[in-house]
């Protein structure tokens, strides 16, 4: 009972976090086709520039700034970047923020050195909220809790309920009706991109400082969150949302099995001494999301709930 | 009016020039070489470009030719070089039986063969993807074969890796491979097999189906192949390649580790193969000796070694998409065509401005850099001294970054109106 | 004519002066570690730390009246490209090797220098580790070209449970590591030497997880607290390392964390107040020791000439000043010579004894086990936040020592 408990709880929050973090990018990717794997480069940037913020005014004023910076660099970035790149192909566009994440990388370094800073949760948010089985949950993680749902539901009511997010989905199908139509359709690409790196900057201001903010956060976090975009299925929020919760659960509920390889296929004459057989389900839990990626798109390319091949 | 194909078919001059003359020269530069008297530095990044040319010959299979996009082609130059290493250990410890009769020198070859072979095993169910899937399907393999590495100590050896002695075994030509001029030339030899048999690759049916399976793969279907089919094949000589560009590297290094799968020498040579120019066969060639020049190299200059690569791998993405081998073939198309003296102009033109935009570029980096770290150390380019706050500091970082915009710019919106 | 005798004699000048450079001659060290990159830092941190401890010897007279001189060369972590900087390295004239960060790396060089070394005779290279810990390196794989001056990872563990041995109220052990050789290594030695030292310990926990791919560590914390350890000893090292501890400040488990790298950059200033009391680290000294006033300049001149970093690598000062008594014993800068004098050698560090045992060329020195604490004379990370030693901290050389397995050979 424990265990469960425990894995749920933490299944949850760890996987809403994803989902703050893969939301932007589904958005880029469904949009513009575009994998855009500085995107945890993004995140990196929302958490030095929340710490920046939050060291001359106050953590609050960081949450509200901090992703809006990110996202004007990021329109930036598709103004005078991506937008040059894109005649030349999805694999140009691709290997451009590749080239940007090294870039991004070398920059925090100069300006806010090269290692970690001292980013902490504000004293408001920092005290235990509750116990349980003796162990406390701090306020901050609730508070990540309650972000993460509210940016859930402000994204969906944006993008299903508003005239906005009519054009926007519009456009993401249809992009040249939709400029028939007379919308600025390279305007709508800045800005979906600017949202989406704000989203991520989101993260970081939130992320950053409940784990470490350093500038090897944003190679640390990259992988993961393509493996969420892909598993959800492209174009889909709601998969995006669905995998990051799936794999936050996946993974914690994994850490909590302490068997290994030999107690269930021992059946098979596997000996808990050997290599293969010593292997935990506990210590393999931090690989299963990219088994998950590989397995799914072997199976069902378009992803959990995408309506297209990524 | 009919075509006469036949008429179409090039002439054997042609044939020779466009074929074998490049590879009769390229194992002439080969050969010449060492005539130079290079030092141990200089063989030792030799060898390495010459791996690493196979290396980025052999991911270009796949991105340039067949247009699939991977992530983790480390994999198989990994398993291939692994397993050569446990190879030379075999030699070394065996006492008569097969072992003992087999060359260091054909080391590429087993690579080779364990390169098809796990190409083969993990190729099947990748291939069923093309485009995006592919790719994200080589990333999440990349990550769970450099996991694996780490765990599965008897075959990748856990952090450490695996040595052994390339010194070991019968010798094959006089060569004891000892020194490193010896193991040039076994480098030299199969960095020209690989090169020439990945040429002949592009010759055969496959080689043109995988062009077409990229271009258009219905089409192919059409006249009868199966697309996934012709991925595939692909995806195994491409692995069987890398793996022997890892049965090369394990002679030279003679120690492979778990990160030599891992997702950076991945990207690396991804970084290669693009400013190299992916449209060119040897493009790659050109990416693979300029990167691994500078990724030894530049870091002697300057601790932004990794900035300097960053905006040079943004800019020919940017602005020069068919890479190194684009601008190369570029200029000799227009000499051809007796445009000579007006290309070489803007040519001249352009690099003047390129040269006026890094010169802006390097002191606002090396300037950045010296300043956030703090030691007081101050830039000194020829004899001049650039703190962060002096006006000439700024002057050199802004003025020359202008001129060069603007003289680019100029010689673009001149060349367009031709 | 004037002209051409100006020429003549500049060109006769500068060849003397070239002859007189000969003779006061510079002995090459070659620093191959990362230098940029996501591990820069780290490598910095060791290289300037040589650096200033060359300046110091050469300020009193360099060795055998020659001059020391640290070049930096940047392997990326990579132990590929480590090679070729090793070539590049000995090709300049360098015939000493300094190097520390990742076993991958030291087990590359370590190999490369003995095939080196036996294919190029009369050009030897000696390699210096100053912080692989792997205890093969100094084991069964030992080699007479290698000189570790770090505690290996068993030495650090025998500190780690001596200390243990000393805390009664701990019963329950907890073992966390990351999923390859070192992380397994840490564990089967803290299993062997506890099973030992208490054999009233019960181990409840034992817990690999994969390198470097951890994000959110709150349910090993769980898991942690479910079993009720009354302390943890992890190997972990990077952002493994700071995400364990951070997430146990998190859930409010105020246990010791028993670490080999809590001392590693930045980590402190990662995790702010809640490392105080459960961050703990074995080291081979720390700044608030007490010693005496030359080191206490000596710690101050380093966080003044390099902001950035604090006084961590106290064994590069040691690995220098051993070199630098070594080649005075032999009278000659030749590694060989400087190799074999350095074998038994004792040195009196500020913070106790240093024997290089010649054996194994393990150097044996004492450890300290240290926590994290806000009432120091020097923070670290530019907090305020330091490293203050623990009761019964002080494990002296003789209780670290392991034995070793080394069988080396040689050169004539």
């Amino acid at each position: 009972m424990e265990t469960i408990v425990f894995s749920l709880l933490n299944g949850i929050i760890y996987g809403l976090l994803l989902f703050m973090l893969s939301s932007g990018l589904t958005l880029i990717f469904s949009m513009m086709g575009v994998l855009n794997f500085a995107h945890a480069s993004f995140y990196m940037l929302g958490a030095y520039f929340a710490y920046t913020v939050m060291g001359a005014t106050n953590y609050w004023v960081a949450l509200i700034l901090a992703p809006i910076i990110v996202g004007v660099v990021g329109m930036g970035v598709e103004r005078w970047g991506l937008r040059r790149v894109h005649a030349n192909g999805h694999v140009a566009e691709l290997l451009f923020t590749f080239g940007l994440a090294y870039l991004i990388d070398e920059i925090v370094k100069i300006v806010w050195g090269r290692t970690s800073v001292n980013y902490q949760v504000p004293d408001a948010l920092n005290f235990p909220l509750f116990t349980i089985y003796n162990a406390q949950y701090s306020a901050y993680r609730i508070f990540i809790l309650f972000v993460a749902i509210f940016m859930l539901c402000a994204l969906w009511y944006l993008l299903k309920k508003t005239r906005a997010g009519l054009i926007i989905q519009a456009a993401l199908t249809h992009p040249h009706m939709v400029g028939h139509l007379g919308h600025n359709v390279p305007a709508i690409f800045m800005g979906v991109f600017g949202a989406g790196c704000a989203l991520a900057g989101l993260a970081g201001v939130i992320g950053g400082n409940y784990f470490i903010t350093d500038p090897a956060m944003a190679v640390q976090m990259g992988p993961i969150v393509f493996v969420v975009v892909v598993v959800g299925g492209l174009g889909s929020l709601e998969g995006a949302f669905v995998a990051a919760m799936l794999i936050g659960l996946l993974q914690t509920f994994a850490i909590s099995i302490n068997a290994s390889f030999a107690d269930i296929f021992g059946f098979l004459g596997l000996s808990p001494t050997s290599e293969f057989g010593s292997i935990t389900i506990a210590s393999m839990a931090p690989m299963l999301p990219f088994l998950l990626l590989v397995l799914i798109l072997i199976v069902r390319p378009t992803g959990l709930m995408g309506d297209r091949e990524v | 009016m009919t075509t006469d194909y036949a008429a179409l078919e090039p002439s054997r001059s042609e044939k020779f020039r466009q074929r074998i003359l490049p590879l009769i020269l390229f194992a002439l530069l080969l050969v010449v070489i060492p005539f130079f008297g290079p030092s141990r530095t200089t063989l030792t990044l030799l060898n390495h470009m010459g791996i690493n040319i196979v290396f980025a010959l052999a991911f270009n299979m796949l991105l340039g030719r067949a247009g699939l996009l991977t992530f983790g082609h480390a994999v198989y130059v990994g398993l291939g070089g692994y397993f050569c290493v446990h190879i030379l250990n075999w030699i070394d410890a065996s006492d008569g039986g097969f072992w003992s009769s087999v060359p260091v020198f054909s080391m590429p070859i087993w690579g080779f063969a364990m390169g098809a072979l796990a190409g083969a095993v993990i190729g099947w169910p990748s291939c069923k993807r093309s485009g995006t899937p592919f790719a994200m399907i080589s990333l999440g393999v990349a990550e769970l074969m450099a996991a694996f590495a780490y765990m599965f100590d008897s075959f990748f050896g856990g952090e450490m890796g695996i040595s052994g002695d390339r010194m070991s075994g019968p010798e094959f030509l006089g060569l004891s491979l000892g020194p490193l001029d010896e193991v040039y030339w076994f480098i030299a030899f199969w960095t020209f097999v690989g090169v020439a048999l990945m040429f002949a690759f592009t010759r055969t049916p496959l080689g043109k189906l995988s062009e077409a399976t990229r271009d258009n793969p219905e089409r192919v279907q059409f006249i009868g192949f199966n697309p996934t089919r012709v991925r595939y094949l692909v995806f195994i000589f491409s692995g069987a390649f890398a793996g022997m560009s890892g049965g090369m590297a394990a002679v030279q290094d003679e120690i492979f580790t778990p990160e030599s799968l891992s997702l950076i020498p991945s990207g690396a040579v991804l970084i290669a193969a693009y400013i190299g120019g992916i449209r060119y066969f040897t493009g790659p060639i050109m990416g693979a000796i300029v990167l691994t020049y500078m990724q030894s190299n530049l870091s002697d200059y300057s601790a932004g070694w990794l900035l300097y690569l960053g905006l040079l791998f943004i800019c020919v993405v940017m602005f020069v998409p068919n890479g190194i081998a684009g601008m190369v073939y570029g200029g000799y198309d227009a000499v051809r065509k007796g445009k000579t003296a007006e290309v070489l102009g803007q040519f001249a033109l352009r690099a003047l401005g390129v040269a006026l935009m890094a010169v802006s570029v390097i002191v606002i980096v090396e300037v950045a850099f010296r300043y956030s770290e703090g030691y007081g150390e101050v830039f000194e380019p020829f004899g001049l001294s650039l703190p962060p706050e002096s006006v000439l500091t700024w002057i050199l970082a802004v003025v020359p970054l202008a001129a060069g915009i603007w003289l680019t710019r100029h010689v673009t919106r001149k060349a367009e109106e031709v | 004519m004037t002209n051409f005798k100006r020429a003549a004699l500049a060109a006769t000048v500068s060849v003397l002066a070239m002859a007189g450079s000969v003779s006061a001659d510079t002995v090459k060290f070659a620093f191959i570690d990362p230098l940029s990159g996501p591990m820069g830092s780290s490598g910095d941190a060791g290289f300037t730390s040589f650096k200033l401890a060359a300046e110091h010897i050469n300020a009193a007279g360099g060795v055998n009246g020659d001059q020391i001189e640290v070049v930096g060369y940047d392997n990326k972590v990579s132990p590929k490209e480590s090679l070729v900087q090793l070539q590049k390295a000995i090709d300049s004239g360098a015939r000493y090797i300094l190097q520390g960060n990742g076993s991958s790396v030291a087990a590359a060089i370590i190999d490369a220098v003995n095939k080196h070394n036996a294919r190029n005779p009369g050009e030897e290279v000696v390699y210096f580790n100053y912080a692989a810990v792997t205890p093969a390196f100094t084991n069964e794989a030992c080699s007479f070209w290698h000189f570790r001056f770090d505690a290996h990872a068993d030495m650090k563990m025998n500190a780690i449970t001596d200390w243990i041995k000393s805390r009664d109220d701990i019963k329950k052990v907890y073992l966390i590591g990351q999923d390859y050789v070192f992380g397994e290594a840490v564990a089967a030695a803290a299993l062997e030497q506890l099973s030992e030292k208490r054999p009233d310990i019960e181990i409840v926990g034992n817990e690999l997880h994969p390198l470097a791919k951890v994000k959110d560590f709150t349910p090993y914390i769980q898991k942690i607290i479910s079993s009720g350890a009354d302390a943890v000893i992890t190997g972990n090292w990077g952002s493994d390392m700071t995400l364990l501890v951070k997430a146990a400040a998190d859930s409010g488990l105020k246990i010791p964390f028993l670490t080999f790298y809590g001392g590693s950059l930045g980590a402190v200033a990662a995790l702010g107040e809640g490392s105080i009391g459960t961050l703990y680290q074995v080291t081979e000294g720390i700044t608030n020791l007490e010693a005496s006033d030359d080191q206490y300049a000596l710690i101050e001149e380093y966080k003044d000439r390099f902001p950035d970093y604090d006084y961590y690598y106290h064994r590069a000062f040691v690995t220098m000043n051993m070199f630098d008594m070594a080649a005075e014993k032999a009278g000659s800068n030749d590694p060989i010579a400087v190799a074999k004098a350095l074998e038994g050698l004792t040195y009196d560090g500020a913070y106790g004894t240093v024997t290089m045992r010649a054996e194994d060329h393990q150097a044996q020195q004492p450890l300290y086990i240290s926590t994290v604490s806000k009432d120091v004379k020097y923070g670290v990370d530019n907090i305020d936040l330091g490293w203050a030693l623990v009761d019964n901290g002080t494990i002296p050389a003789t209780a670290a020592e392991a034995p070793t397995t080394c069988k080396m050979e040689r050169p004539e």
